[in-house]
C-alpha cells in the first residue's frame, strides 16, 4: 500500500503540492487525472525520492520512506516515463535488463539479455528489436521498451507517467491493454497519471482528481462518471467552463 | 545608489553561491572514488572519448602551435643575435605552458560541450530521473568515469601535444629557417629539464579534472528544452577556458615563482 499524509512543495513562489492525501491499495491500480500543472508528476517523484516533499510522510507497505535505505526500496519500483526516457548510448536490450547488469540484482550477461528479451516479447516486440538503438524505434515502439524495462525486475510497485502522450489511438489502446494485462499478471500496485479519460477507463481500478495541489475526489473509476464533483465533472466532459480555469 | 550596491551585493551573493555550488560538485564527485560501485565500461569509454579522438585535434593544434613558435622566437631572437635560442624555447614554450594550457583548451572546446550536452539532454528527457529509479547513482555512473578519464587522458594528450609542437619547431627550423636538424635536436634535449615536462603533465591533469568536471556541473544542472541545454553547453566551455587559464597561473606560480 501507498499512502500520502498531508503532502506541500514548493518550487520557489510555485506552491505546486498543498496537502495531498491519497491511499493506493495494495495490487490495486490507481490513477491520478488533472489538468497540466497540477502537480501529478512531483507527486510521482515525491514517491520515489526524486523530489522531496517540504512537508508531509509518504508510506509504502507501512514504512517511511525517509526511513528505508534508497537502493532496495527502488528495486521494489518500475516506472515508465513520459518520453519513455531510453538510454541513446545503450541497446534496446541493455535498456531493458540495465537494472539486472547492475547492483544487487546482478545477473550474469546472457542470462539478463534473455530476460530482456522475453520481456520485449511480452510487450509485442520482436527479439530483433534487442539489438537496435532507441533512435531507430518509433514512439509506440519506445513506449514499448519502456514499458519492458519497467517490469524487467518483476517489481511490486509500478508507476506510469502519461502513459499514452504522443501516441495515435490504436497505439494507445494498446499500451492501455499492455497496461492493464501485466499488473493484473504480476499482481503489482500501478499508479499512473494521464490526462486520457481513454487510458483512465482502460487502466484504472480507483481514480484521484487532483487540482490545485490537493486531492479534490477519490474513488472507484465506476463512480467517476456520477461522482458529482464539479472538477471531475468538467475535467472528464472536458469543458471550458466550470469550477477549473481553462487559462491557467 | 541603493539599486546599484543591491545588484553589486545580489551579482557578487550569486557567484559566490556558484563557487560553493562547483566546489560541493567536485568534492562529491571525487568522494565516489572511494565508495564502490565503480563502472569501468563508462570509465573505458569515456577514456575513448576523451583521450583517444582528442588526439587529431590536440597533435593538429600542437604542431602548427610549435612552427609558428620558432617562426616567432627566430623573428624576435634575430633582433639581438640570439636566433639560436630558437630550439630551446620552442621546446621549454611547448611543454610548460602552450602543450598544457592549449591541449585543455581544445580539449575543454570539445568535450566540456559534449559533456554538458550529453548529460543536459539527458536531464531533458527524464534519462537521469530513470537512473535514479534503477538504482544507479548519476554521480556515479555519469560524472565519476567522465571526470577520472578526464584527469588522467589529458596529460598523455599534453605529453603527444608537447612531442608534435616540438617536432613541428623542429620541421620550421630545418627546413625554412635553417638550423641544422642535429643541433636542433640536441640544443632541445639538452635544455630541458625533467621538472619541465612533469609540471606541464601536472597542469595537464589539473584541465581534464576542470574541463570534465564543469561539463558535468553544467550539464546536471542544465535548464529546460534546448535553450537550457544550449545555455548549458557554452557555460561549461566558457567556465572551463576561464579556469584552465586561472588554474594555469595558480600552478605557475606554484611550480617555478622563486
Amino acid at each position: 500500500m501507498i499512502e500520502l499524509r498531508d503532502i506541500h512543495k514548493t518550487f520557489g513562489s510555485n506552491h505546486v503540492l498543498r496537502g495531498v492525501n491519497l491511499t493506493v491499495p495494495k495490487g490495486s491500480s490507481m490513477v491520478i487525472i488533472g489538468g497540466s500543472g497540477t502537480g501529478k508528476s512531483v507527486t510521482l517523484k515525491c514517491i520515489l525520492g526524486l523530489v522531496t516533499p517540504d512537508q508531509g510522510q509518504i508510506f509504502v507497505s507501512g514504512q517511511n520512506v525517509e526511513d528505508v535505505s534508497r537502493d532496495p526500496f527502488l528495486a521494489r519500483f518500475g516506472m515508465l516515463f513520459q518520453g519513455a526516457a531510453l538510454f541513446d548510448s545503450l541497446p534496446v536490450w541493455q535498456n531493458v535488463a540495465f537494472r539486472l547488469m547492475r547492483g544487487a540484482l546482478k545477473r550474469p550477461k546472457a542470462e539478463a539479455r534473455e530476460i530482456a528479451i522475453e520481456k520485449l516479447r511480452r510487450v509485442g516486440l520482436k527479439p530483433e528489436v534487442a539489438d537496435k538503438f532507441p533512435a531507430e524505434l518509433s514512439g509506440g515502439m519506445q513506449k514499448r521498451v519502456g514499458l519492458a524495462r519497467a517490469i524487467a525486475a518483476d517489481p511490486e510497485i509500478i508507476f506510469f507517467d502519461e502513459p499514452t502522450t504522443g501516441l495515435d489511438p490504436i497505439m494507445s489502446g494498446v499500451i492501455n491493454d499492455l497496461i492493464r494485462e501485466i499488473v493484473t499478471e504480476m499482481g503489482a500496485t500501478a499508479l499512473t497519471i494521464t490526462h486520457d479519460m481513454t487510458s483512465v477507463r482502460a487502466i484504472a481500478d480507483n481514480v484521484a482528481m487532483l487540482h490545485d495541489g490537493v486531492v479534490k475526489w477519490t474513488g472507484p473509476v465506476n463512480d467517476m462518471d456520477t461522482s458529482g464533483d464539479p472538477y471531475v465533472d468538467q475535467f472528464i466532459h472536458g469543458r471550458a467552463e466550470g469550477p477549473i480555469a481553462a487559462v491557467r | 545608489m541603493t539599486r546599484f550596491l543591491a545588484s553589486v551585493g545580489r551579482t557578487v551573493l550569486s557567484a559566490l553561491a556558484m563557487v560553493g555550488s562547483v566546489a560541493l560538485f567536485a568534492l562529491e564527485t571525487v568522494s565516489h572514488l572511494l565508495r564502490p560501485p565503480f563502472y569501468w565500461r563508462e570509465f573505458w569509454q569515456a577514456l575513448i572519448q576523451i583521450g583517444w579522438l582528442s588526439l587529431p585535434v590536440v597533435g593538429l593544434t600542437a604542431f602548427f602551435t610549435g612552427g609558428a613558435l620558432a617562426l616567432q622566437i627566430f623573428a624576435g631572437g634575430s633582433r639581438y643575435g640570439a636566433e639560436a635560442v630558437v630550439p630551446s624555447i620552442v621546446a621549454i614554450g611547448m611543454v610548460r605552458e602552450l602543450g598544457p594550457v592549449l591541449g585543455g583548451l581544445m580539449v575543454a572546446a570539445r568535450v566540456a560541450s559534449s559533456i554538458a550536452a550529453e548529460i543536459g539532454t539527458m536531464k531533458v528527457t527524464e534519462q537521469i530521473d530513470a537512473l535514479v529509479t534503477l538504482s544507479t547513482n548519476p554521480m556515479k555512473y555519469l560524472t565519476l568515469p567522465r571526470v577520472l578519464a578526464a584527469t588522467l587522458a589529458v596529460p598523455v594528450l599534453v605529453a603527444v601535444g608537447d612531442s608534435v609542437g616540438i617536432f613541428g619547431g623542429y620541421l620550421v627550423g630545418v627546413n625554412r629557417l635553417g638550423f641544422n636538424g642535429a643541433v636542433y635536436l640536441k640544443n632541445t634535449v639538452d635544455f630541458l629539464e625533467q621538472w619541465d615536462v612533469v609540471s606541464g603533465l601536472f597542469k595537464g591533469a589539473a584541465f581534464g579534472f576542470i574541463v570534465a568536471t564543469m561539463g558535468c556541473y553544467h550539464g546536471m544542472n542544465s535548464g529546460r528544452g534546448a535553450q537550457g541545454v544550449g545555455r548549458a553547453t557554452k557555460s561549461a566551455v566558457v567556465s572551463a577556458s576561464v579556469l584552465i587559464f586561472a588554474a594555469n597561473y595558480i600552478l605557475t606560480e606554484l611550480f617555478f615563482a622563486a
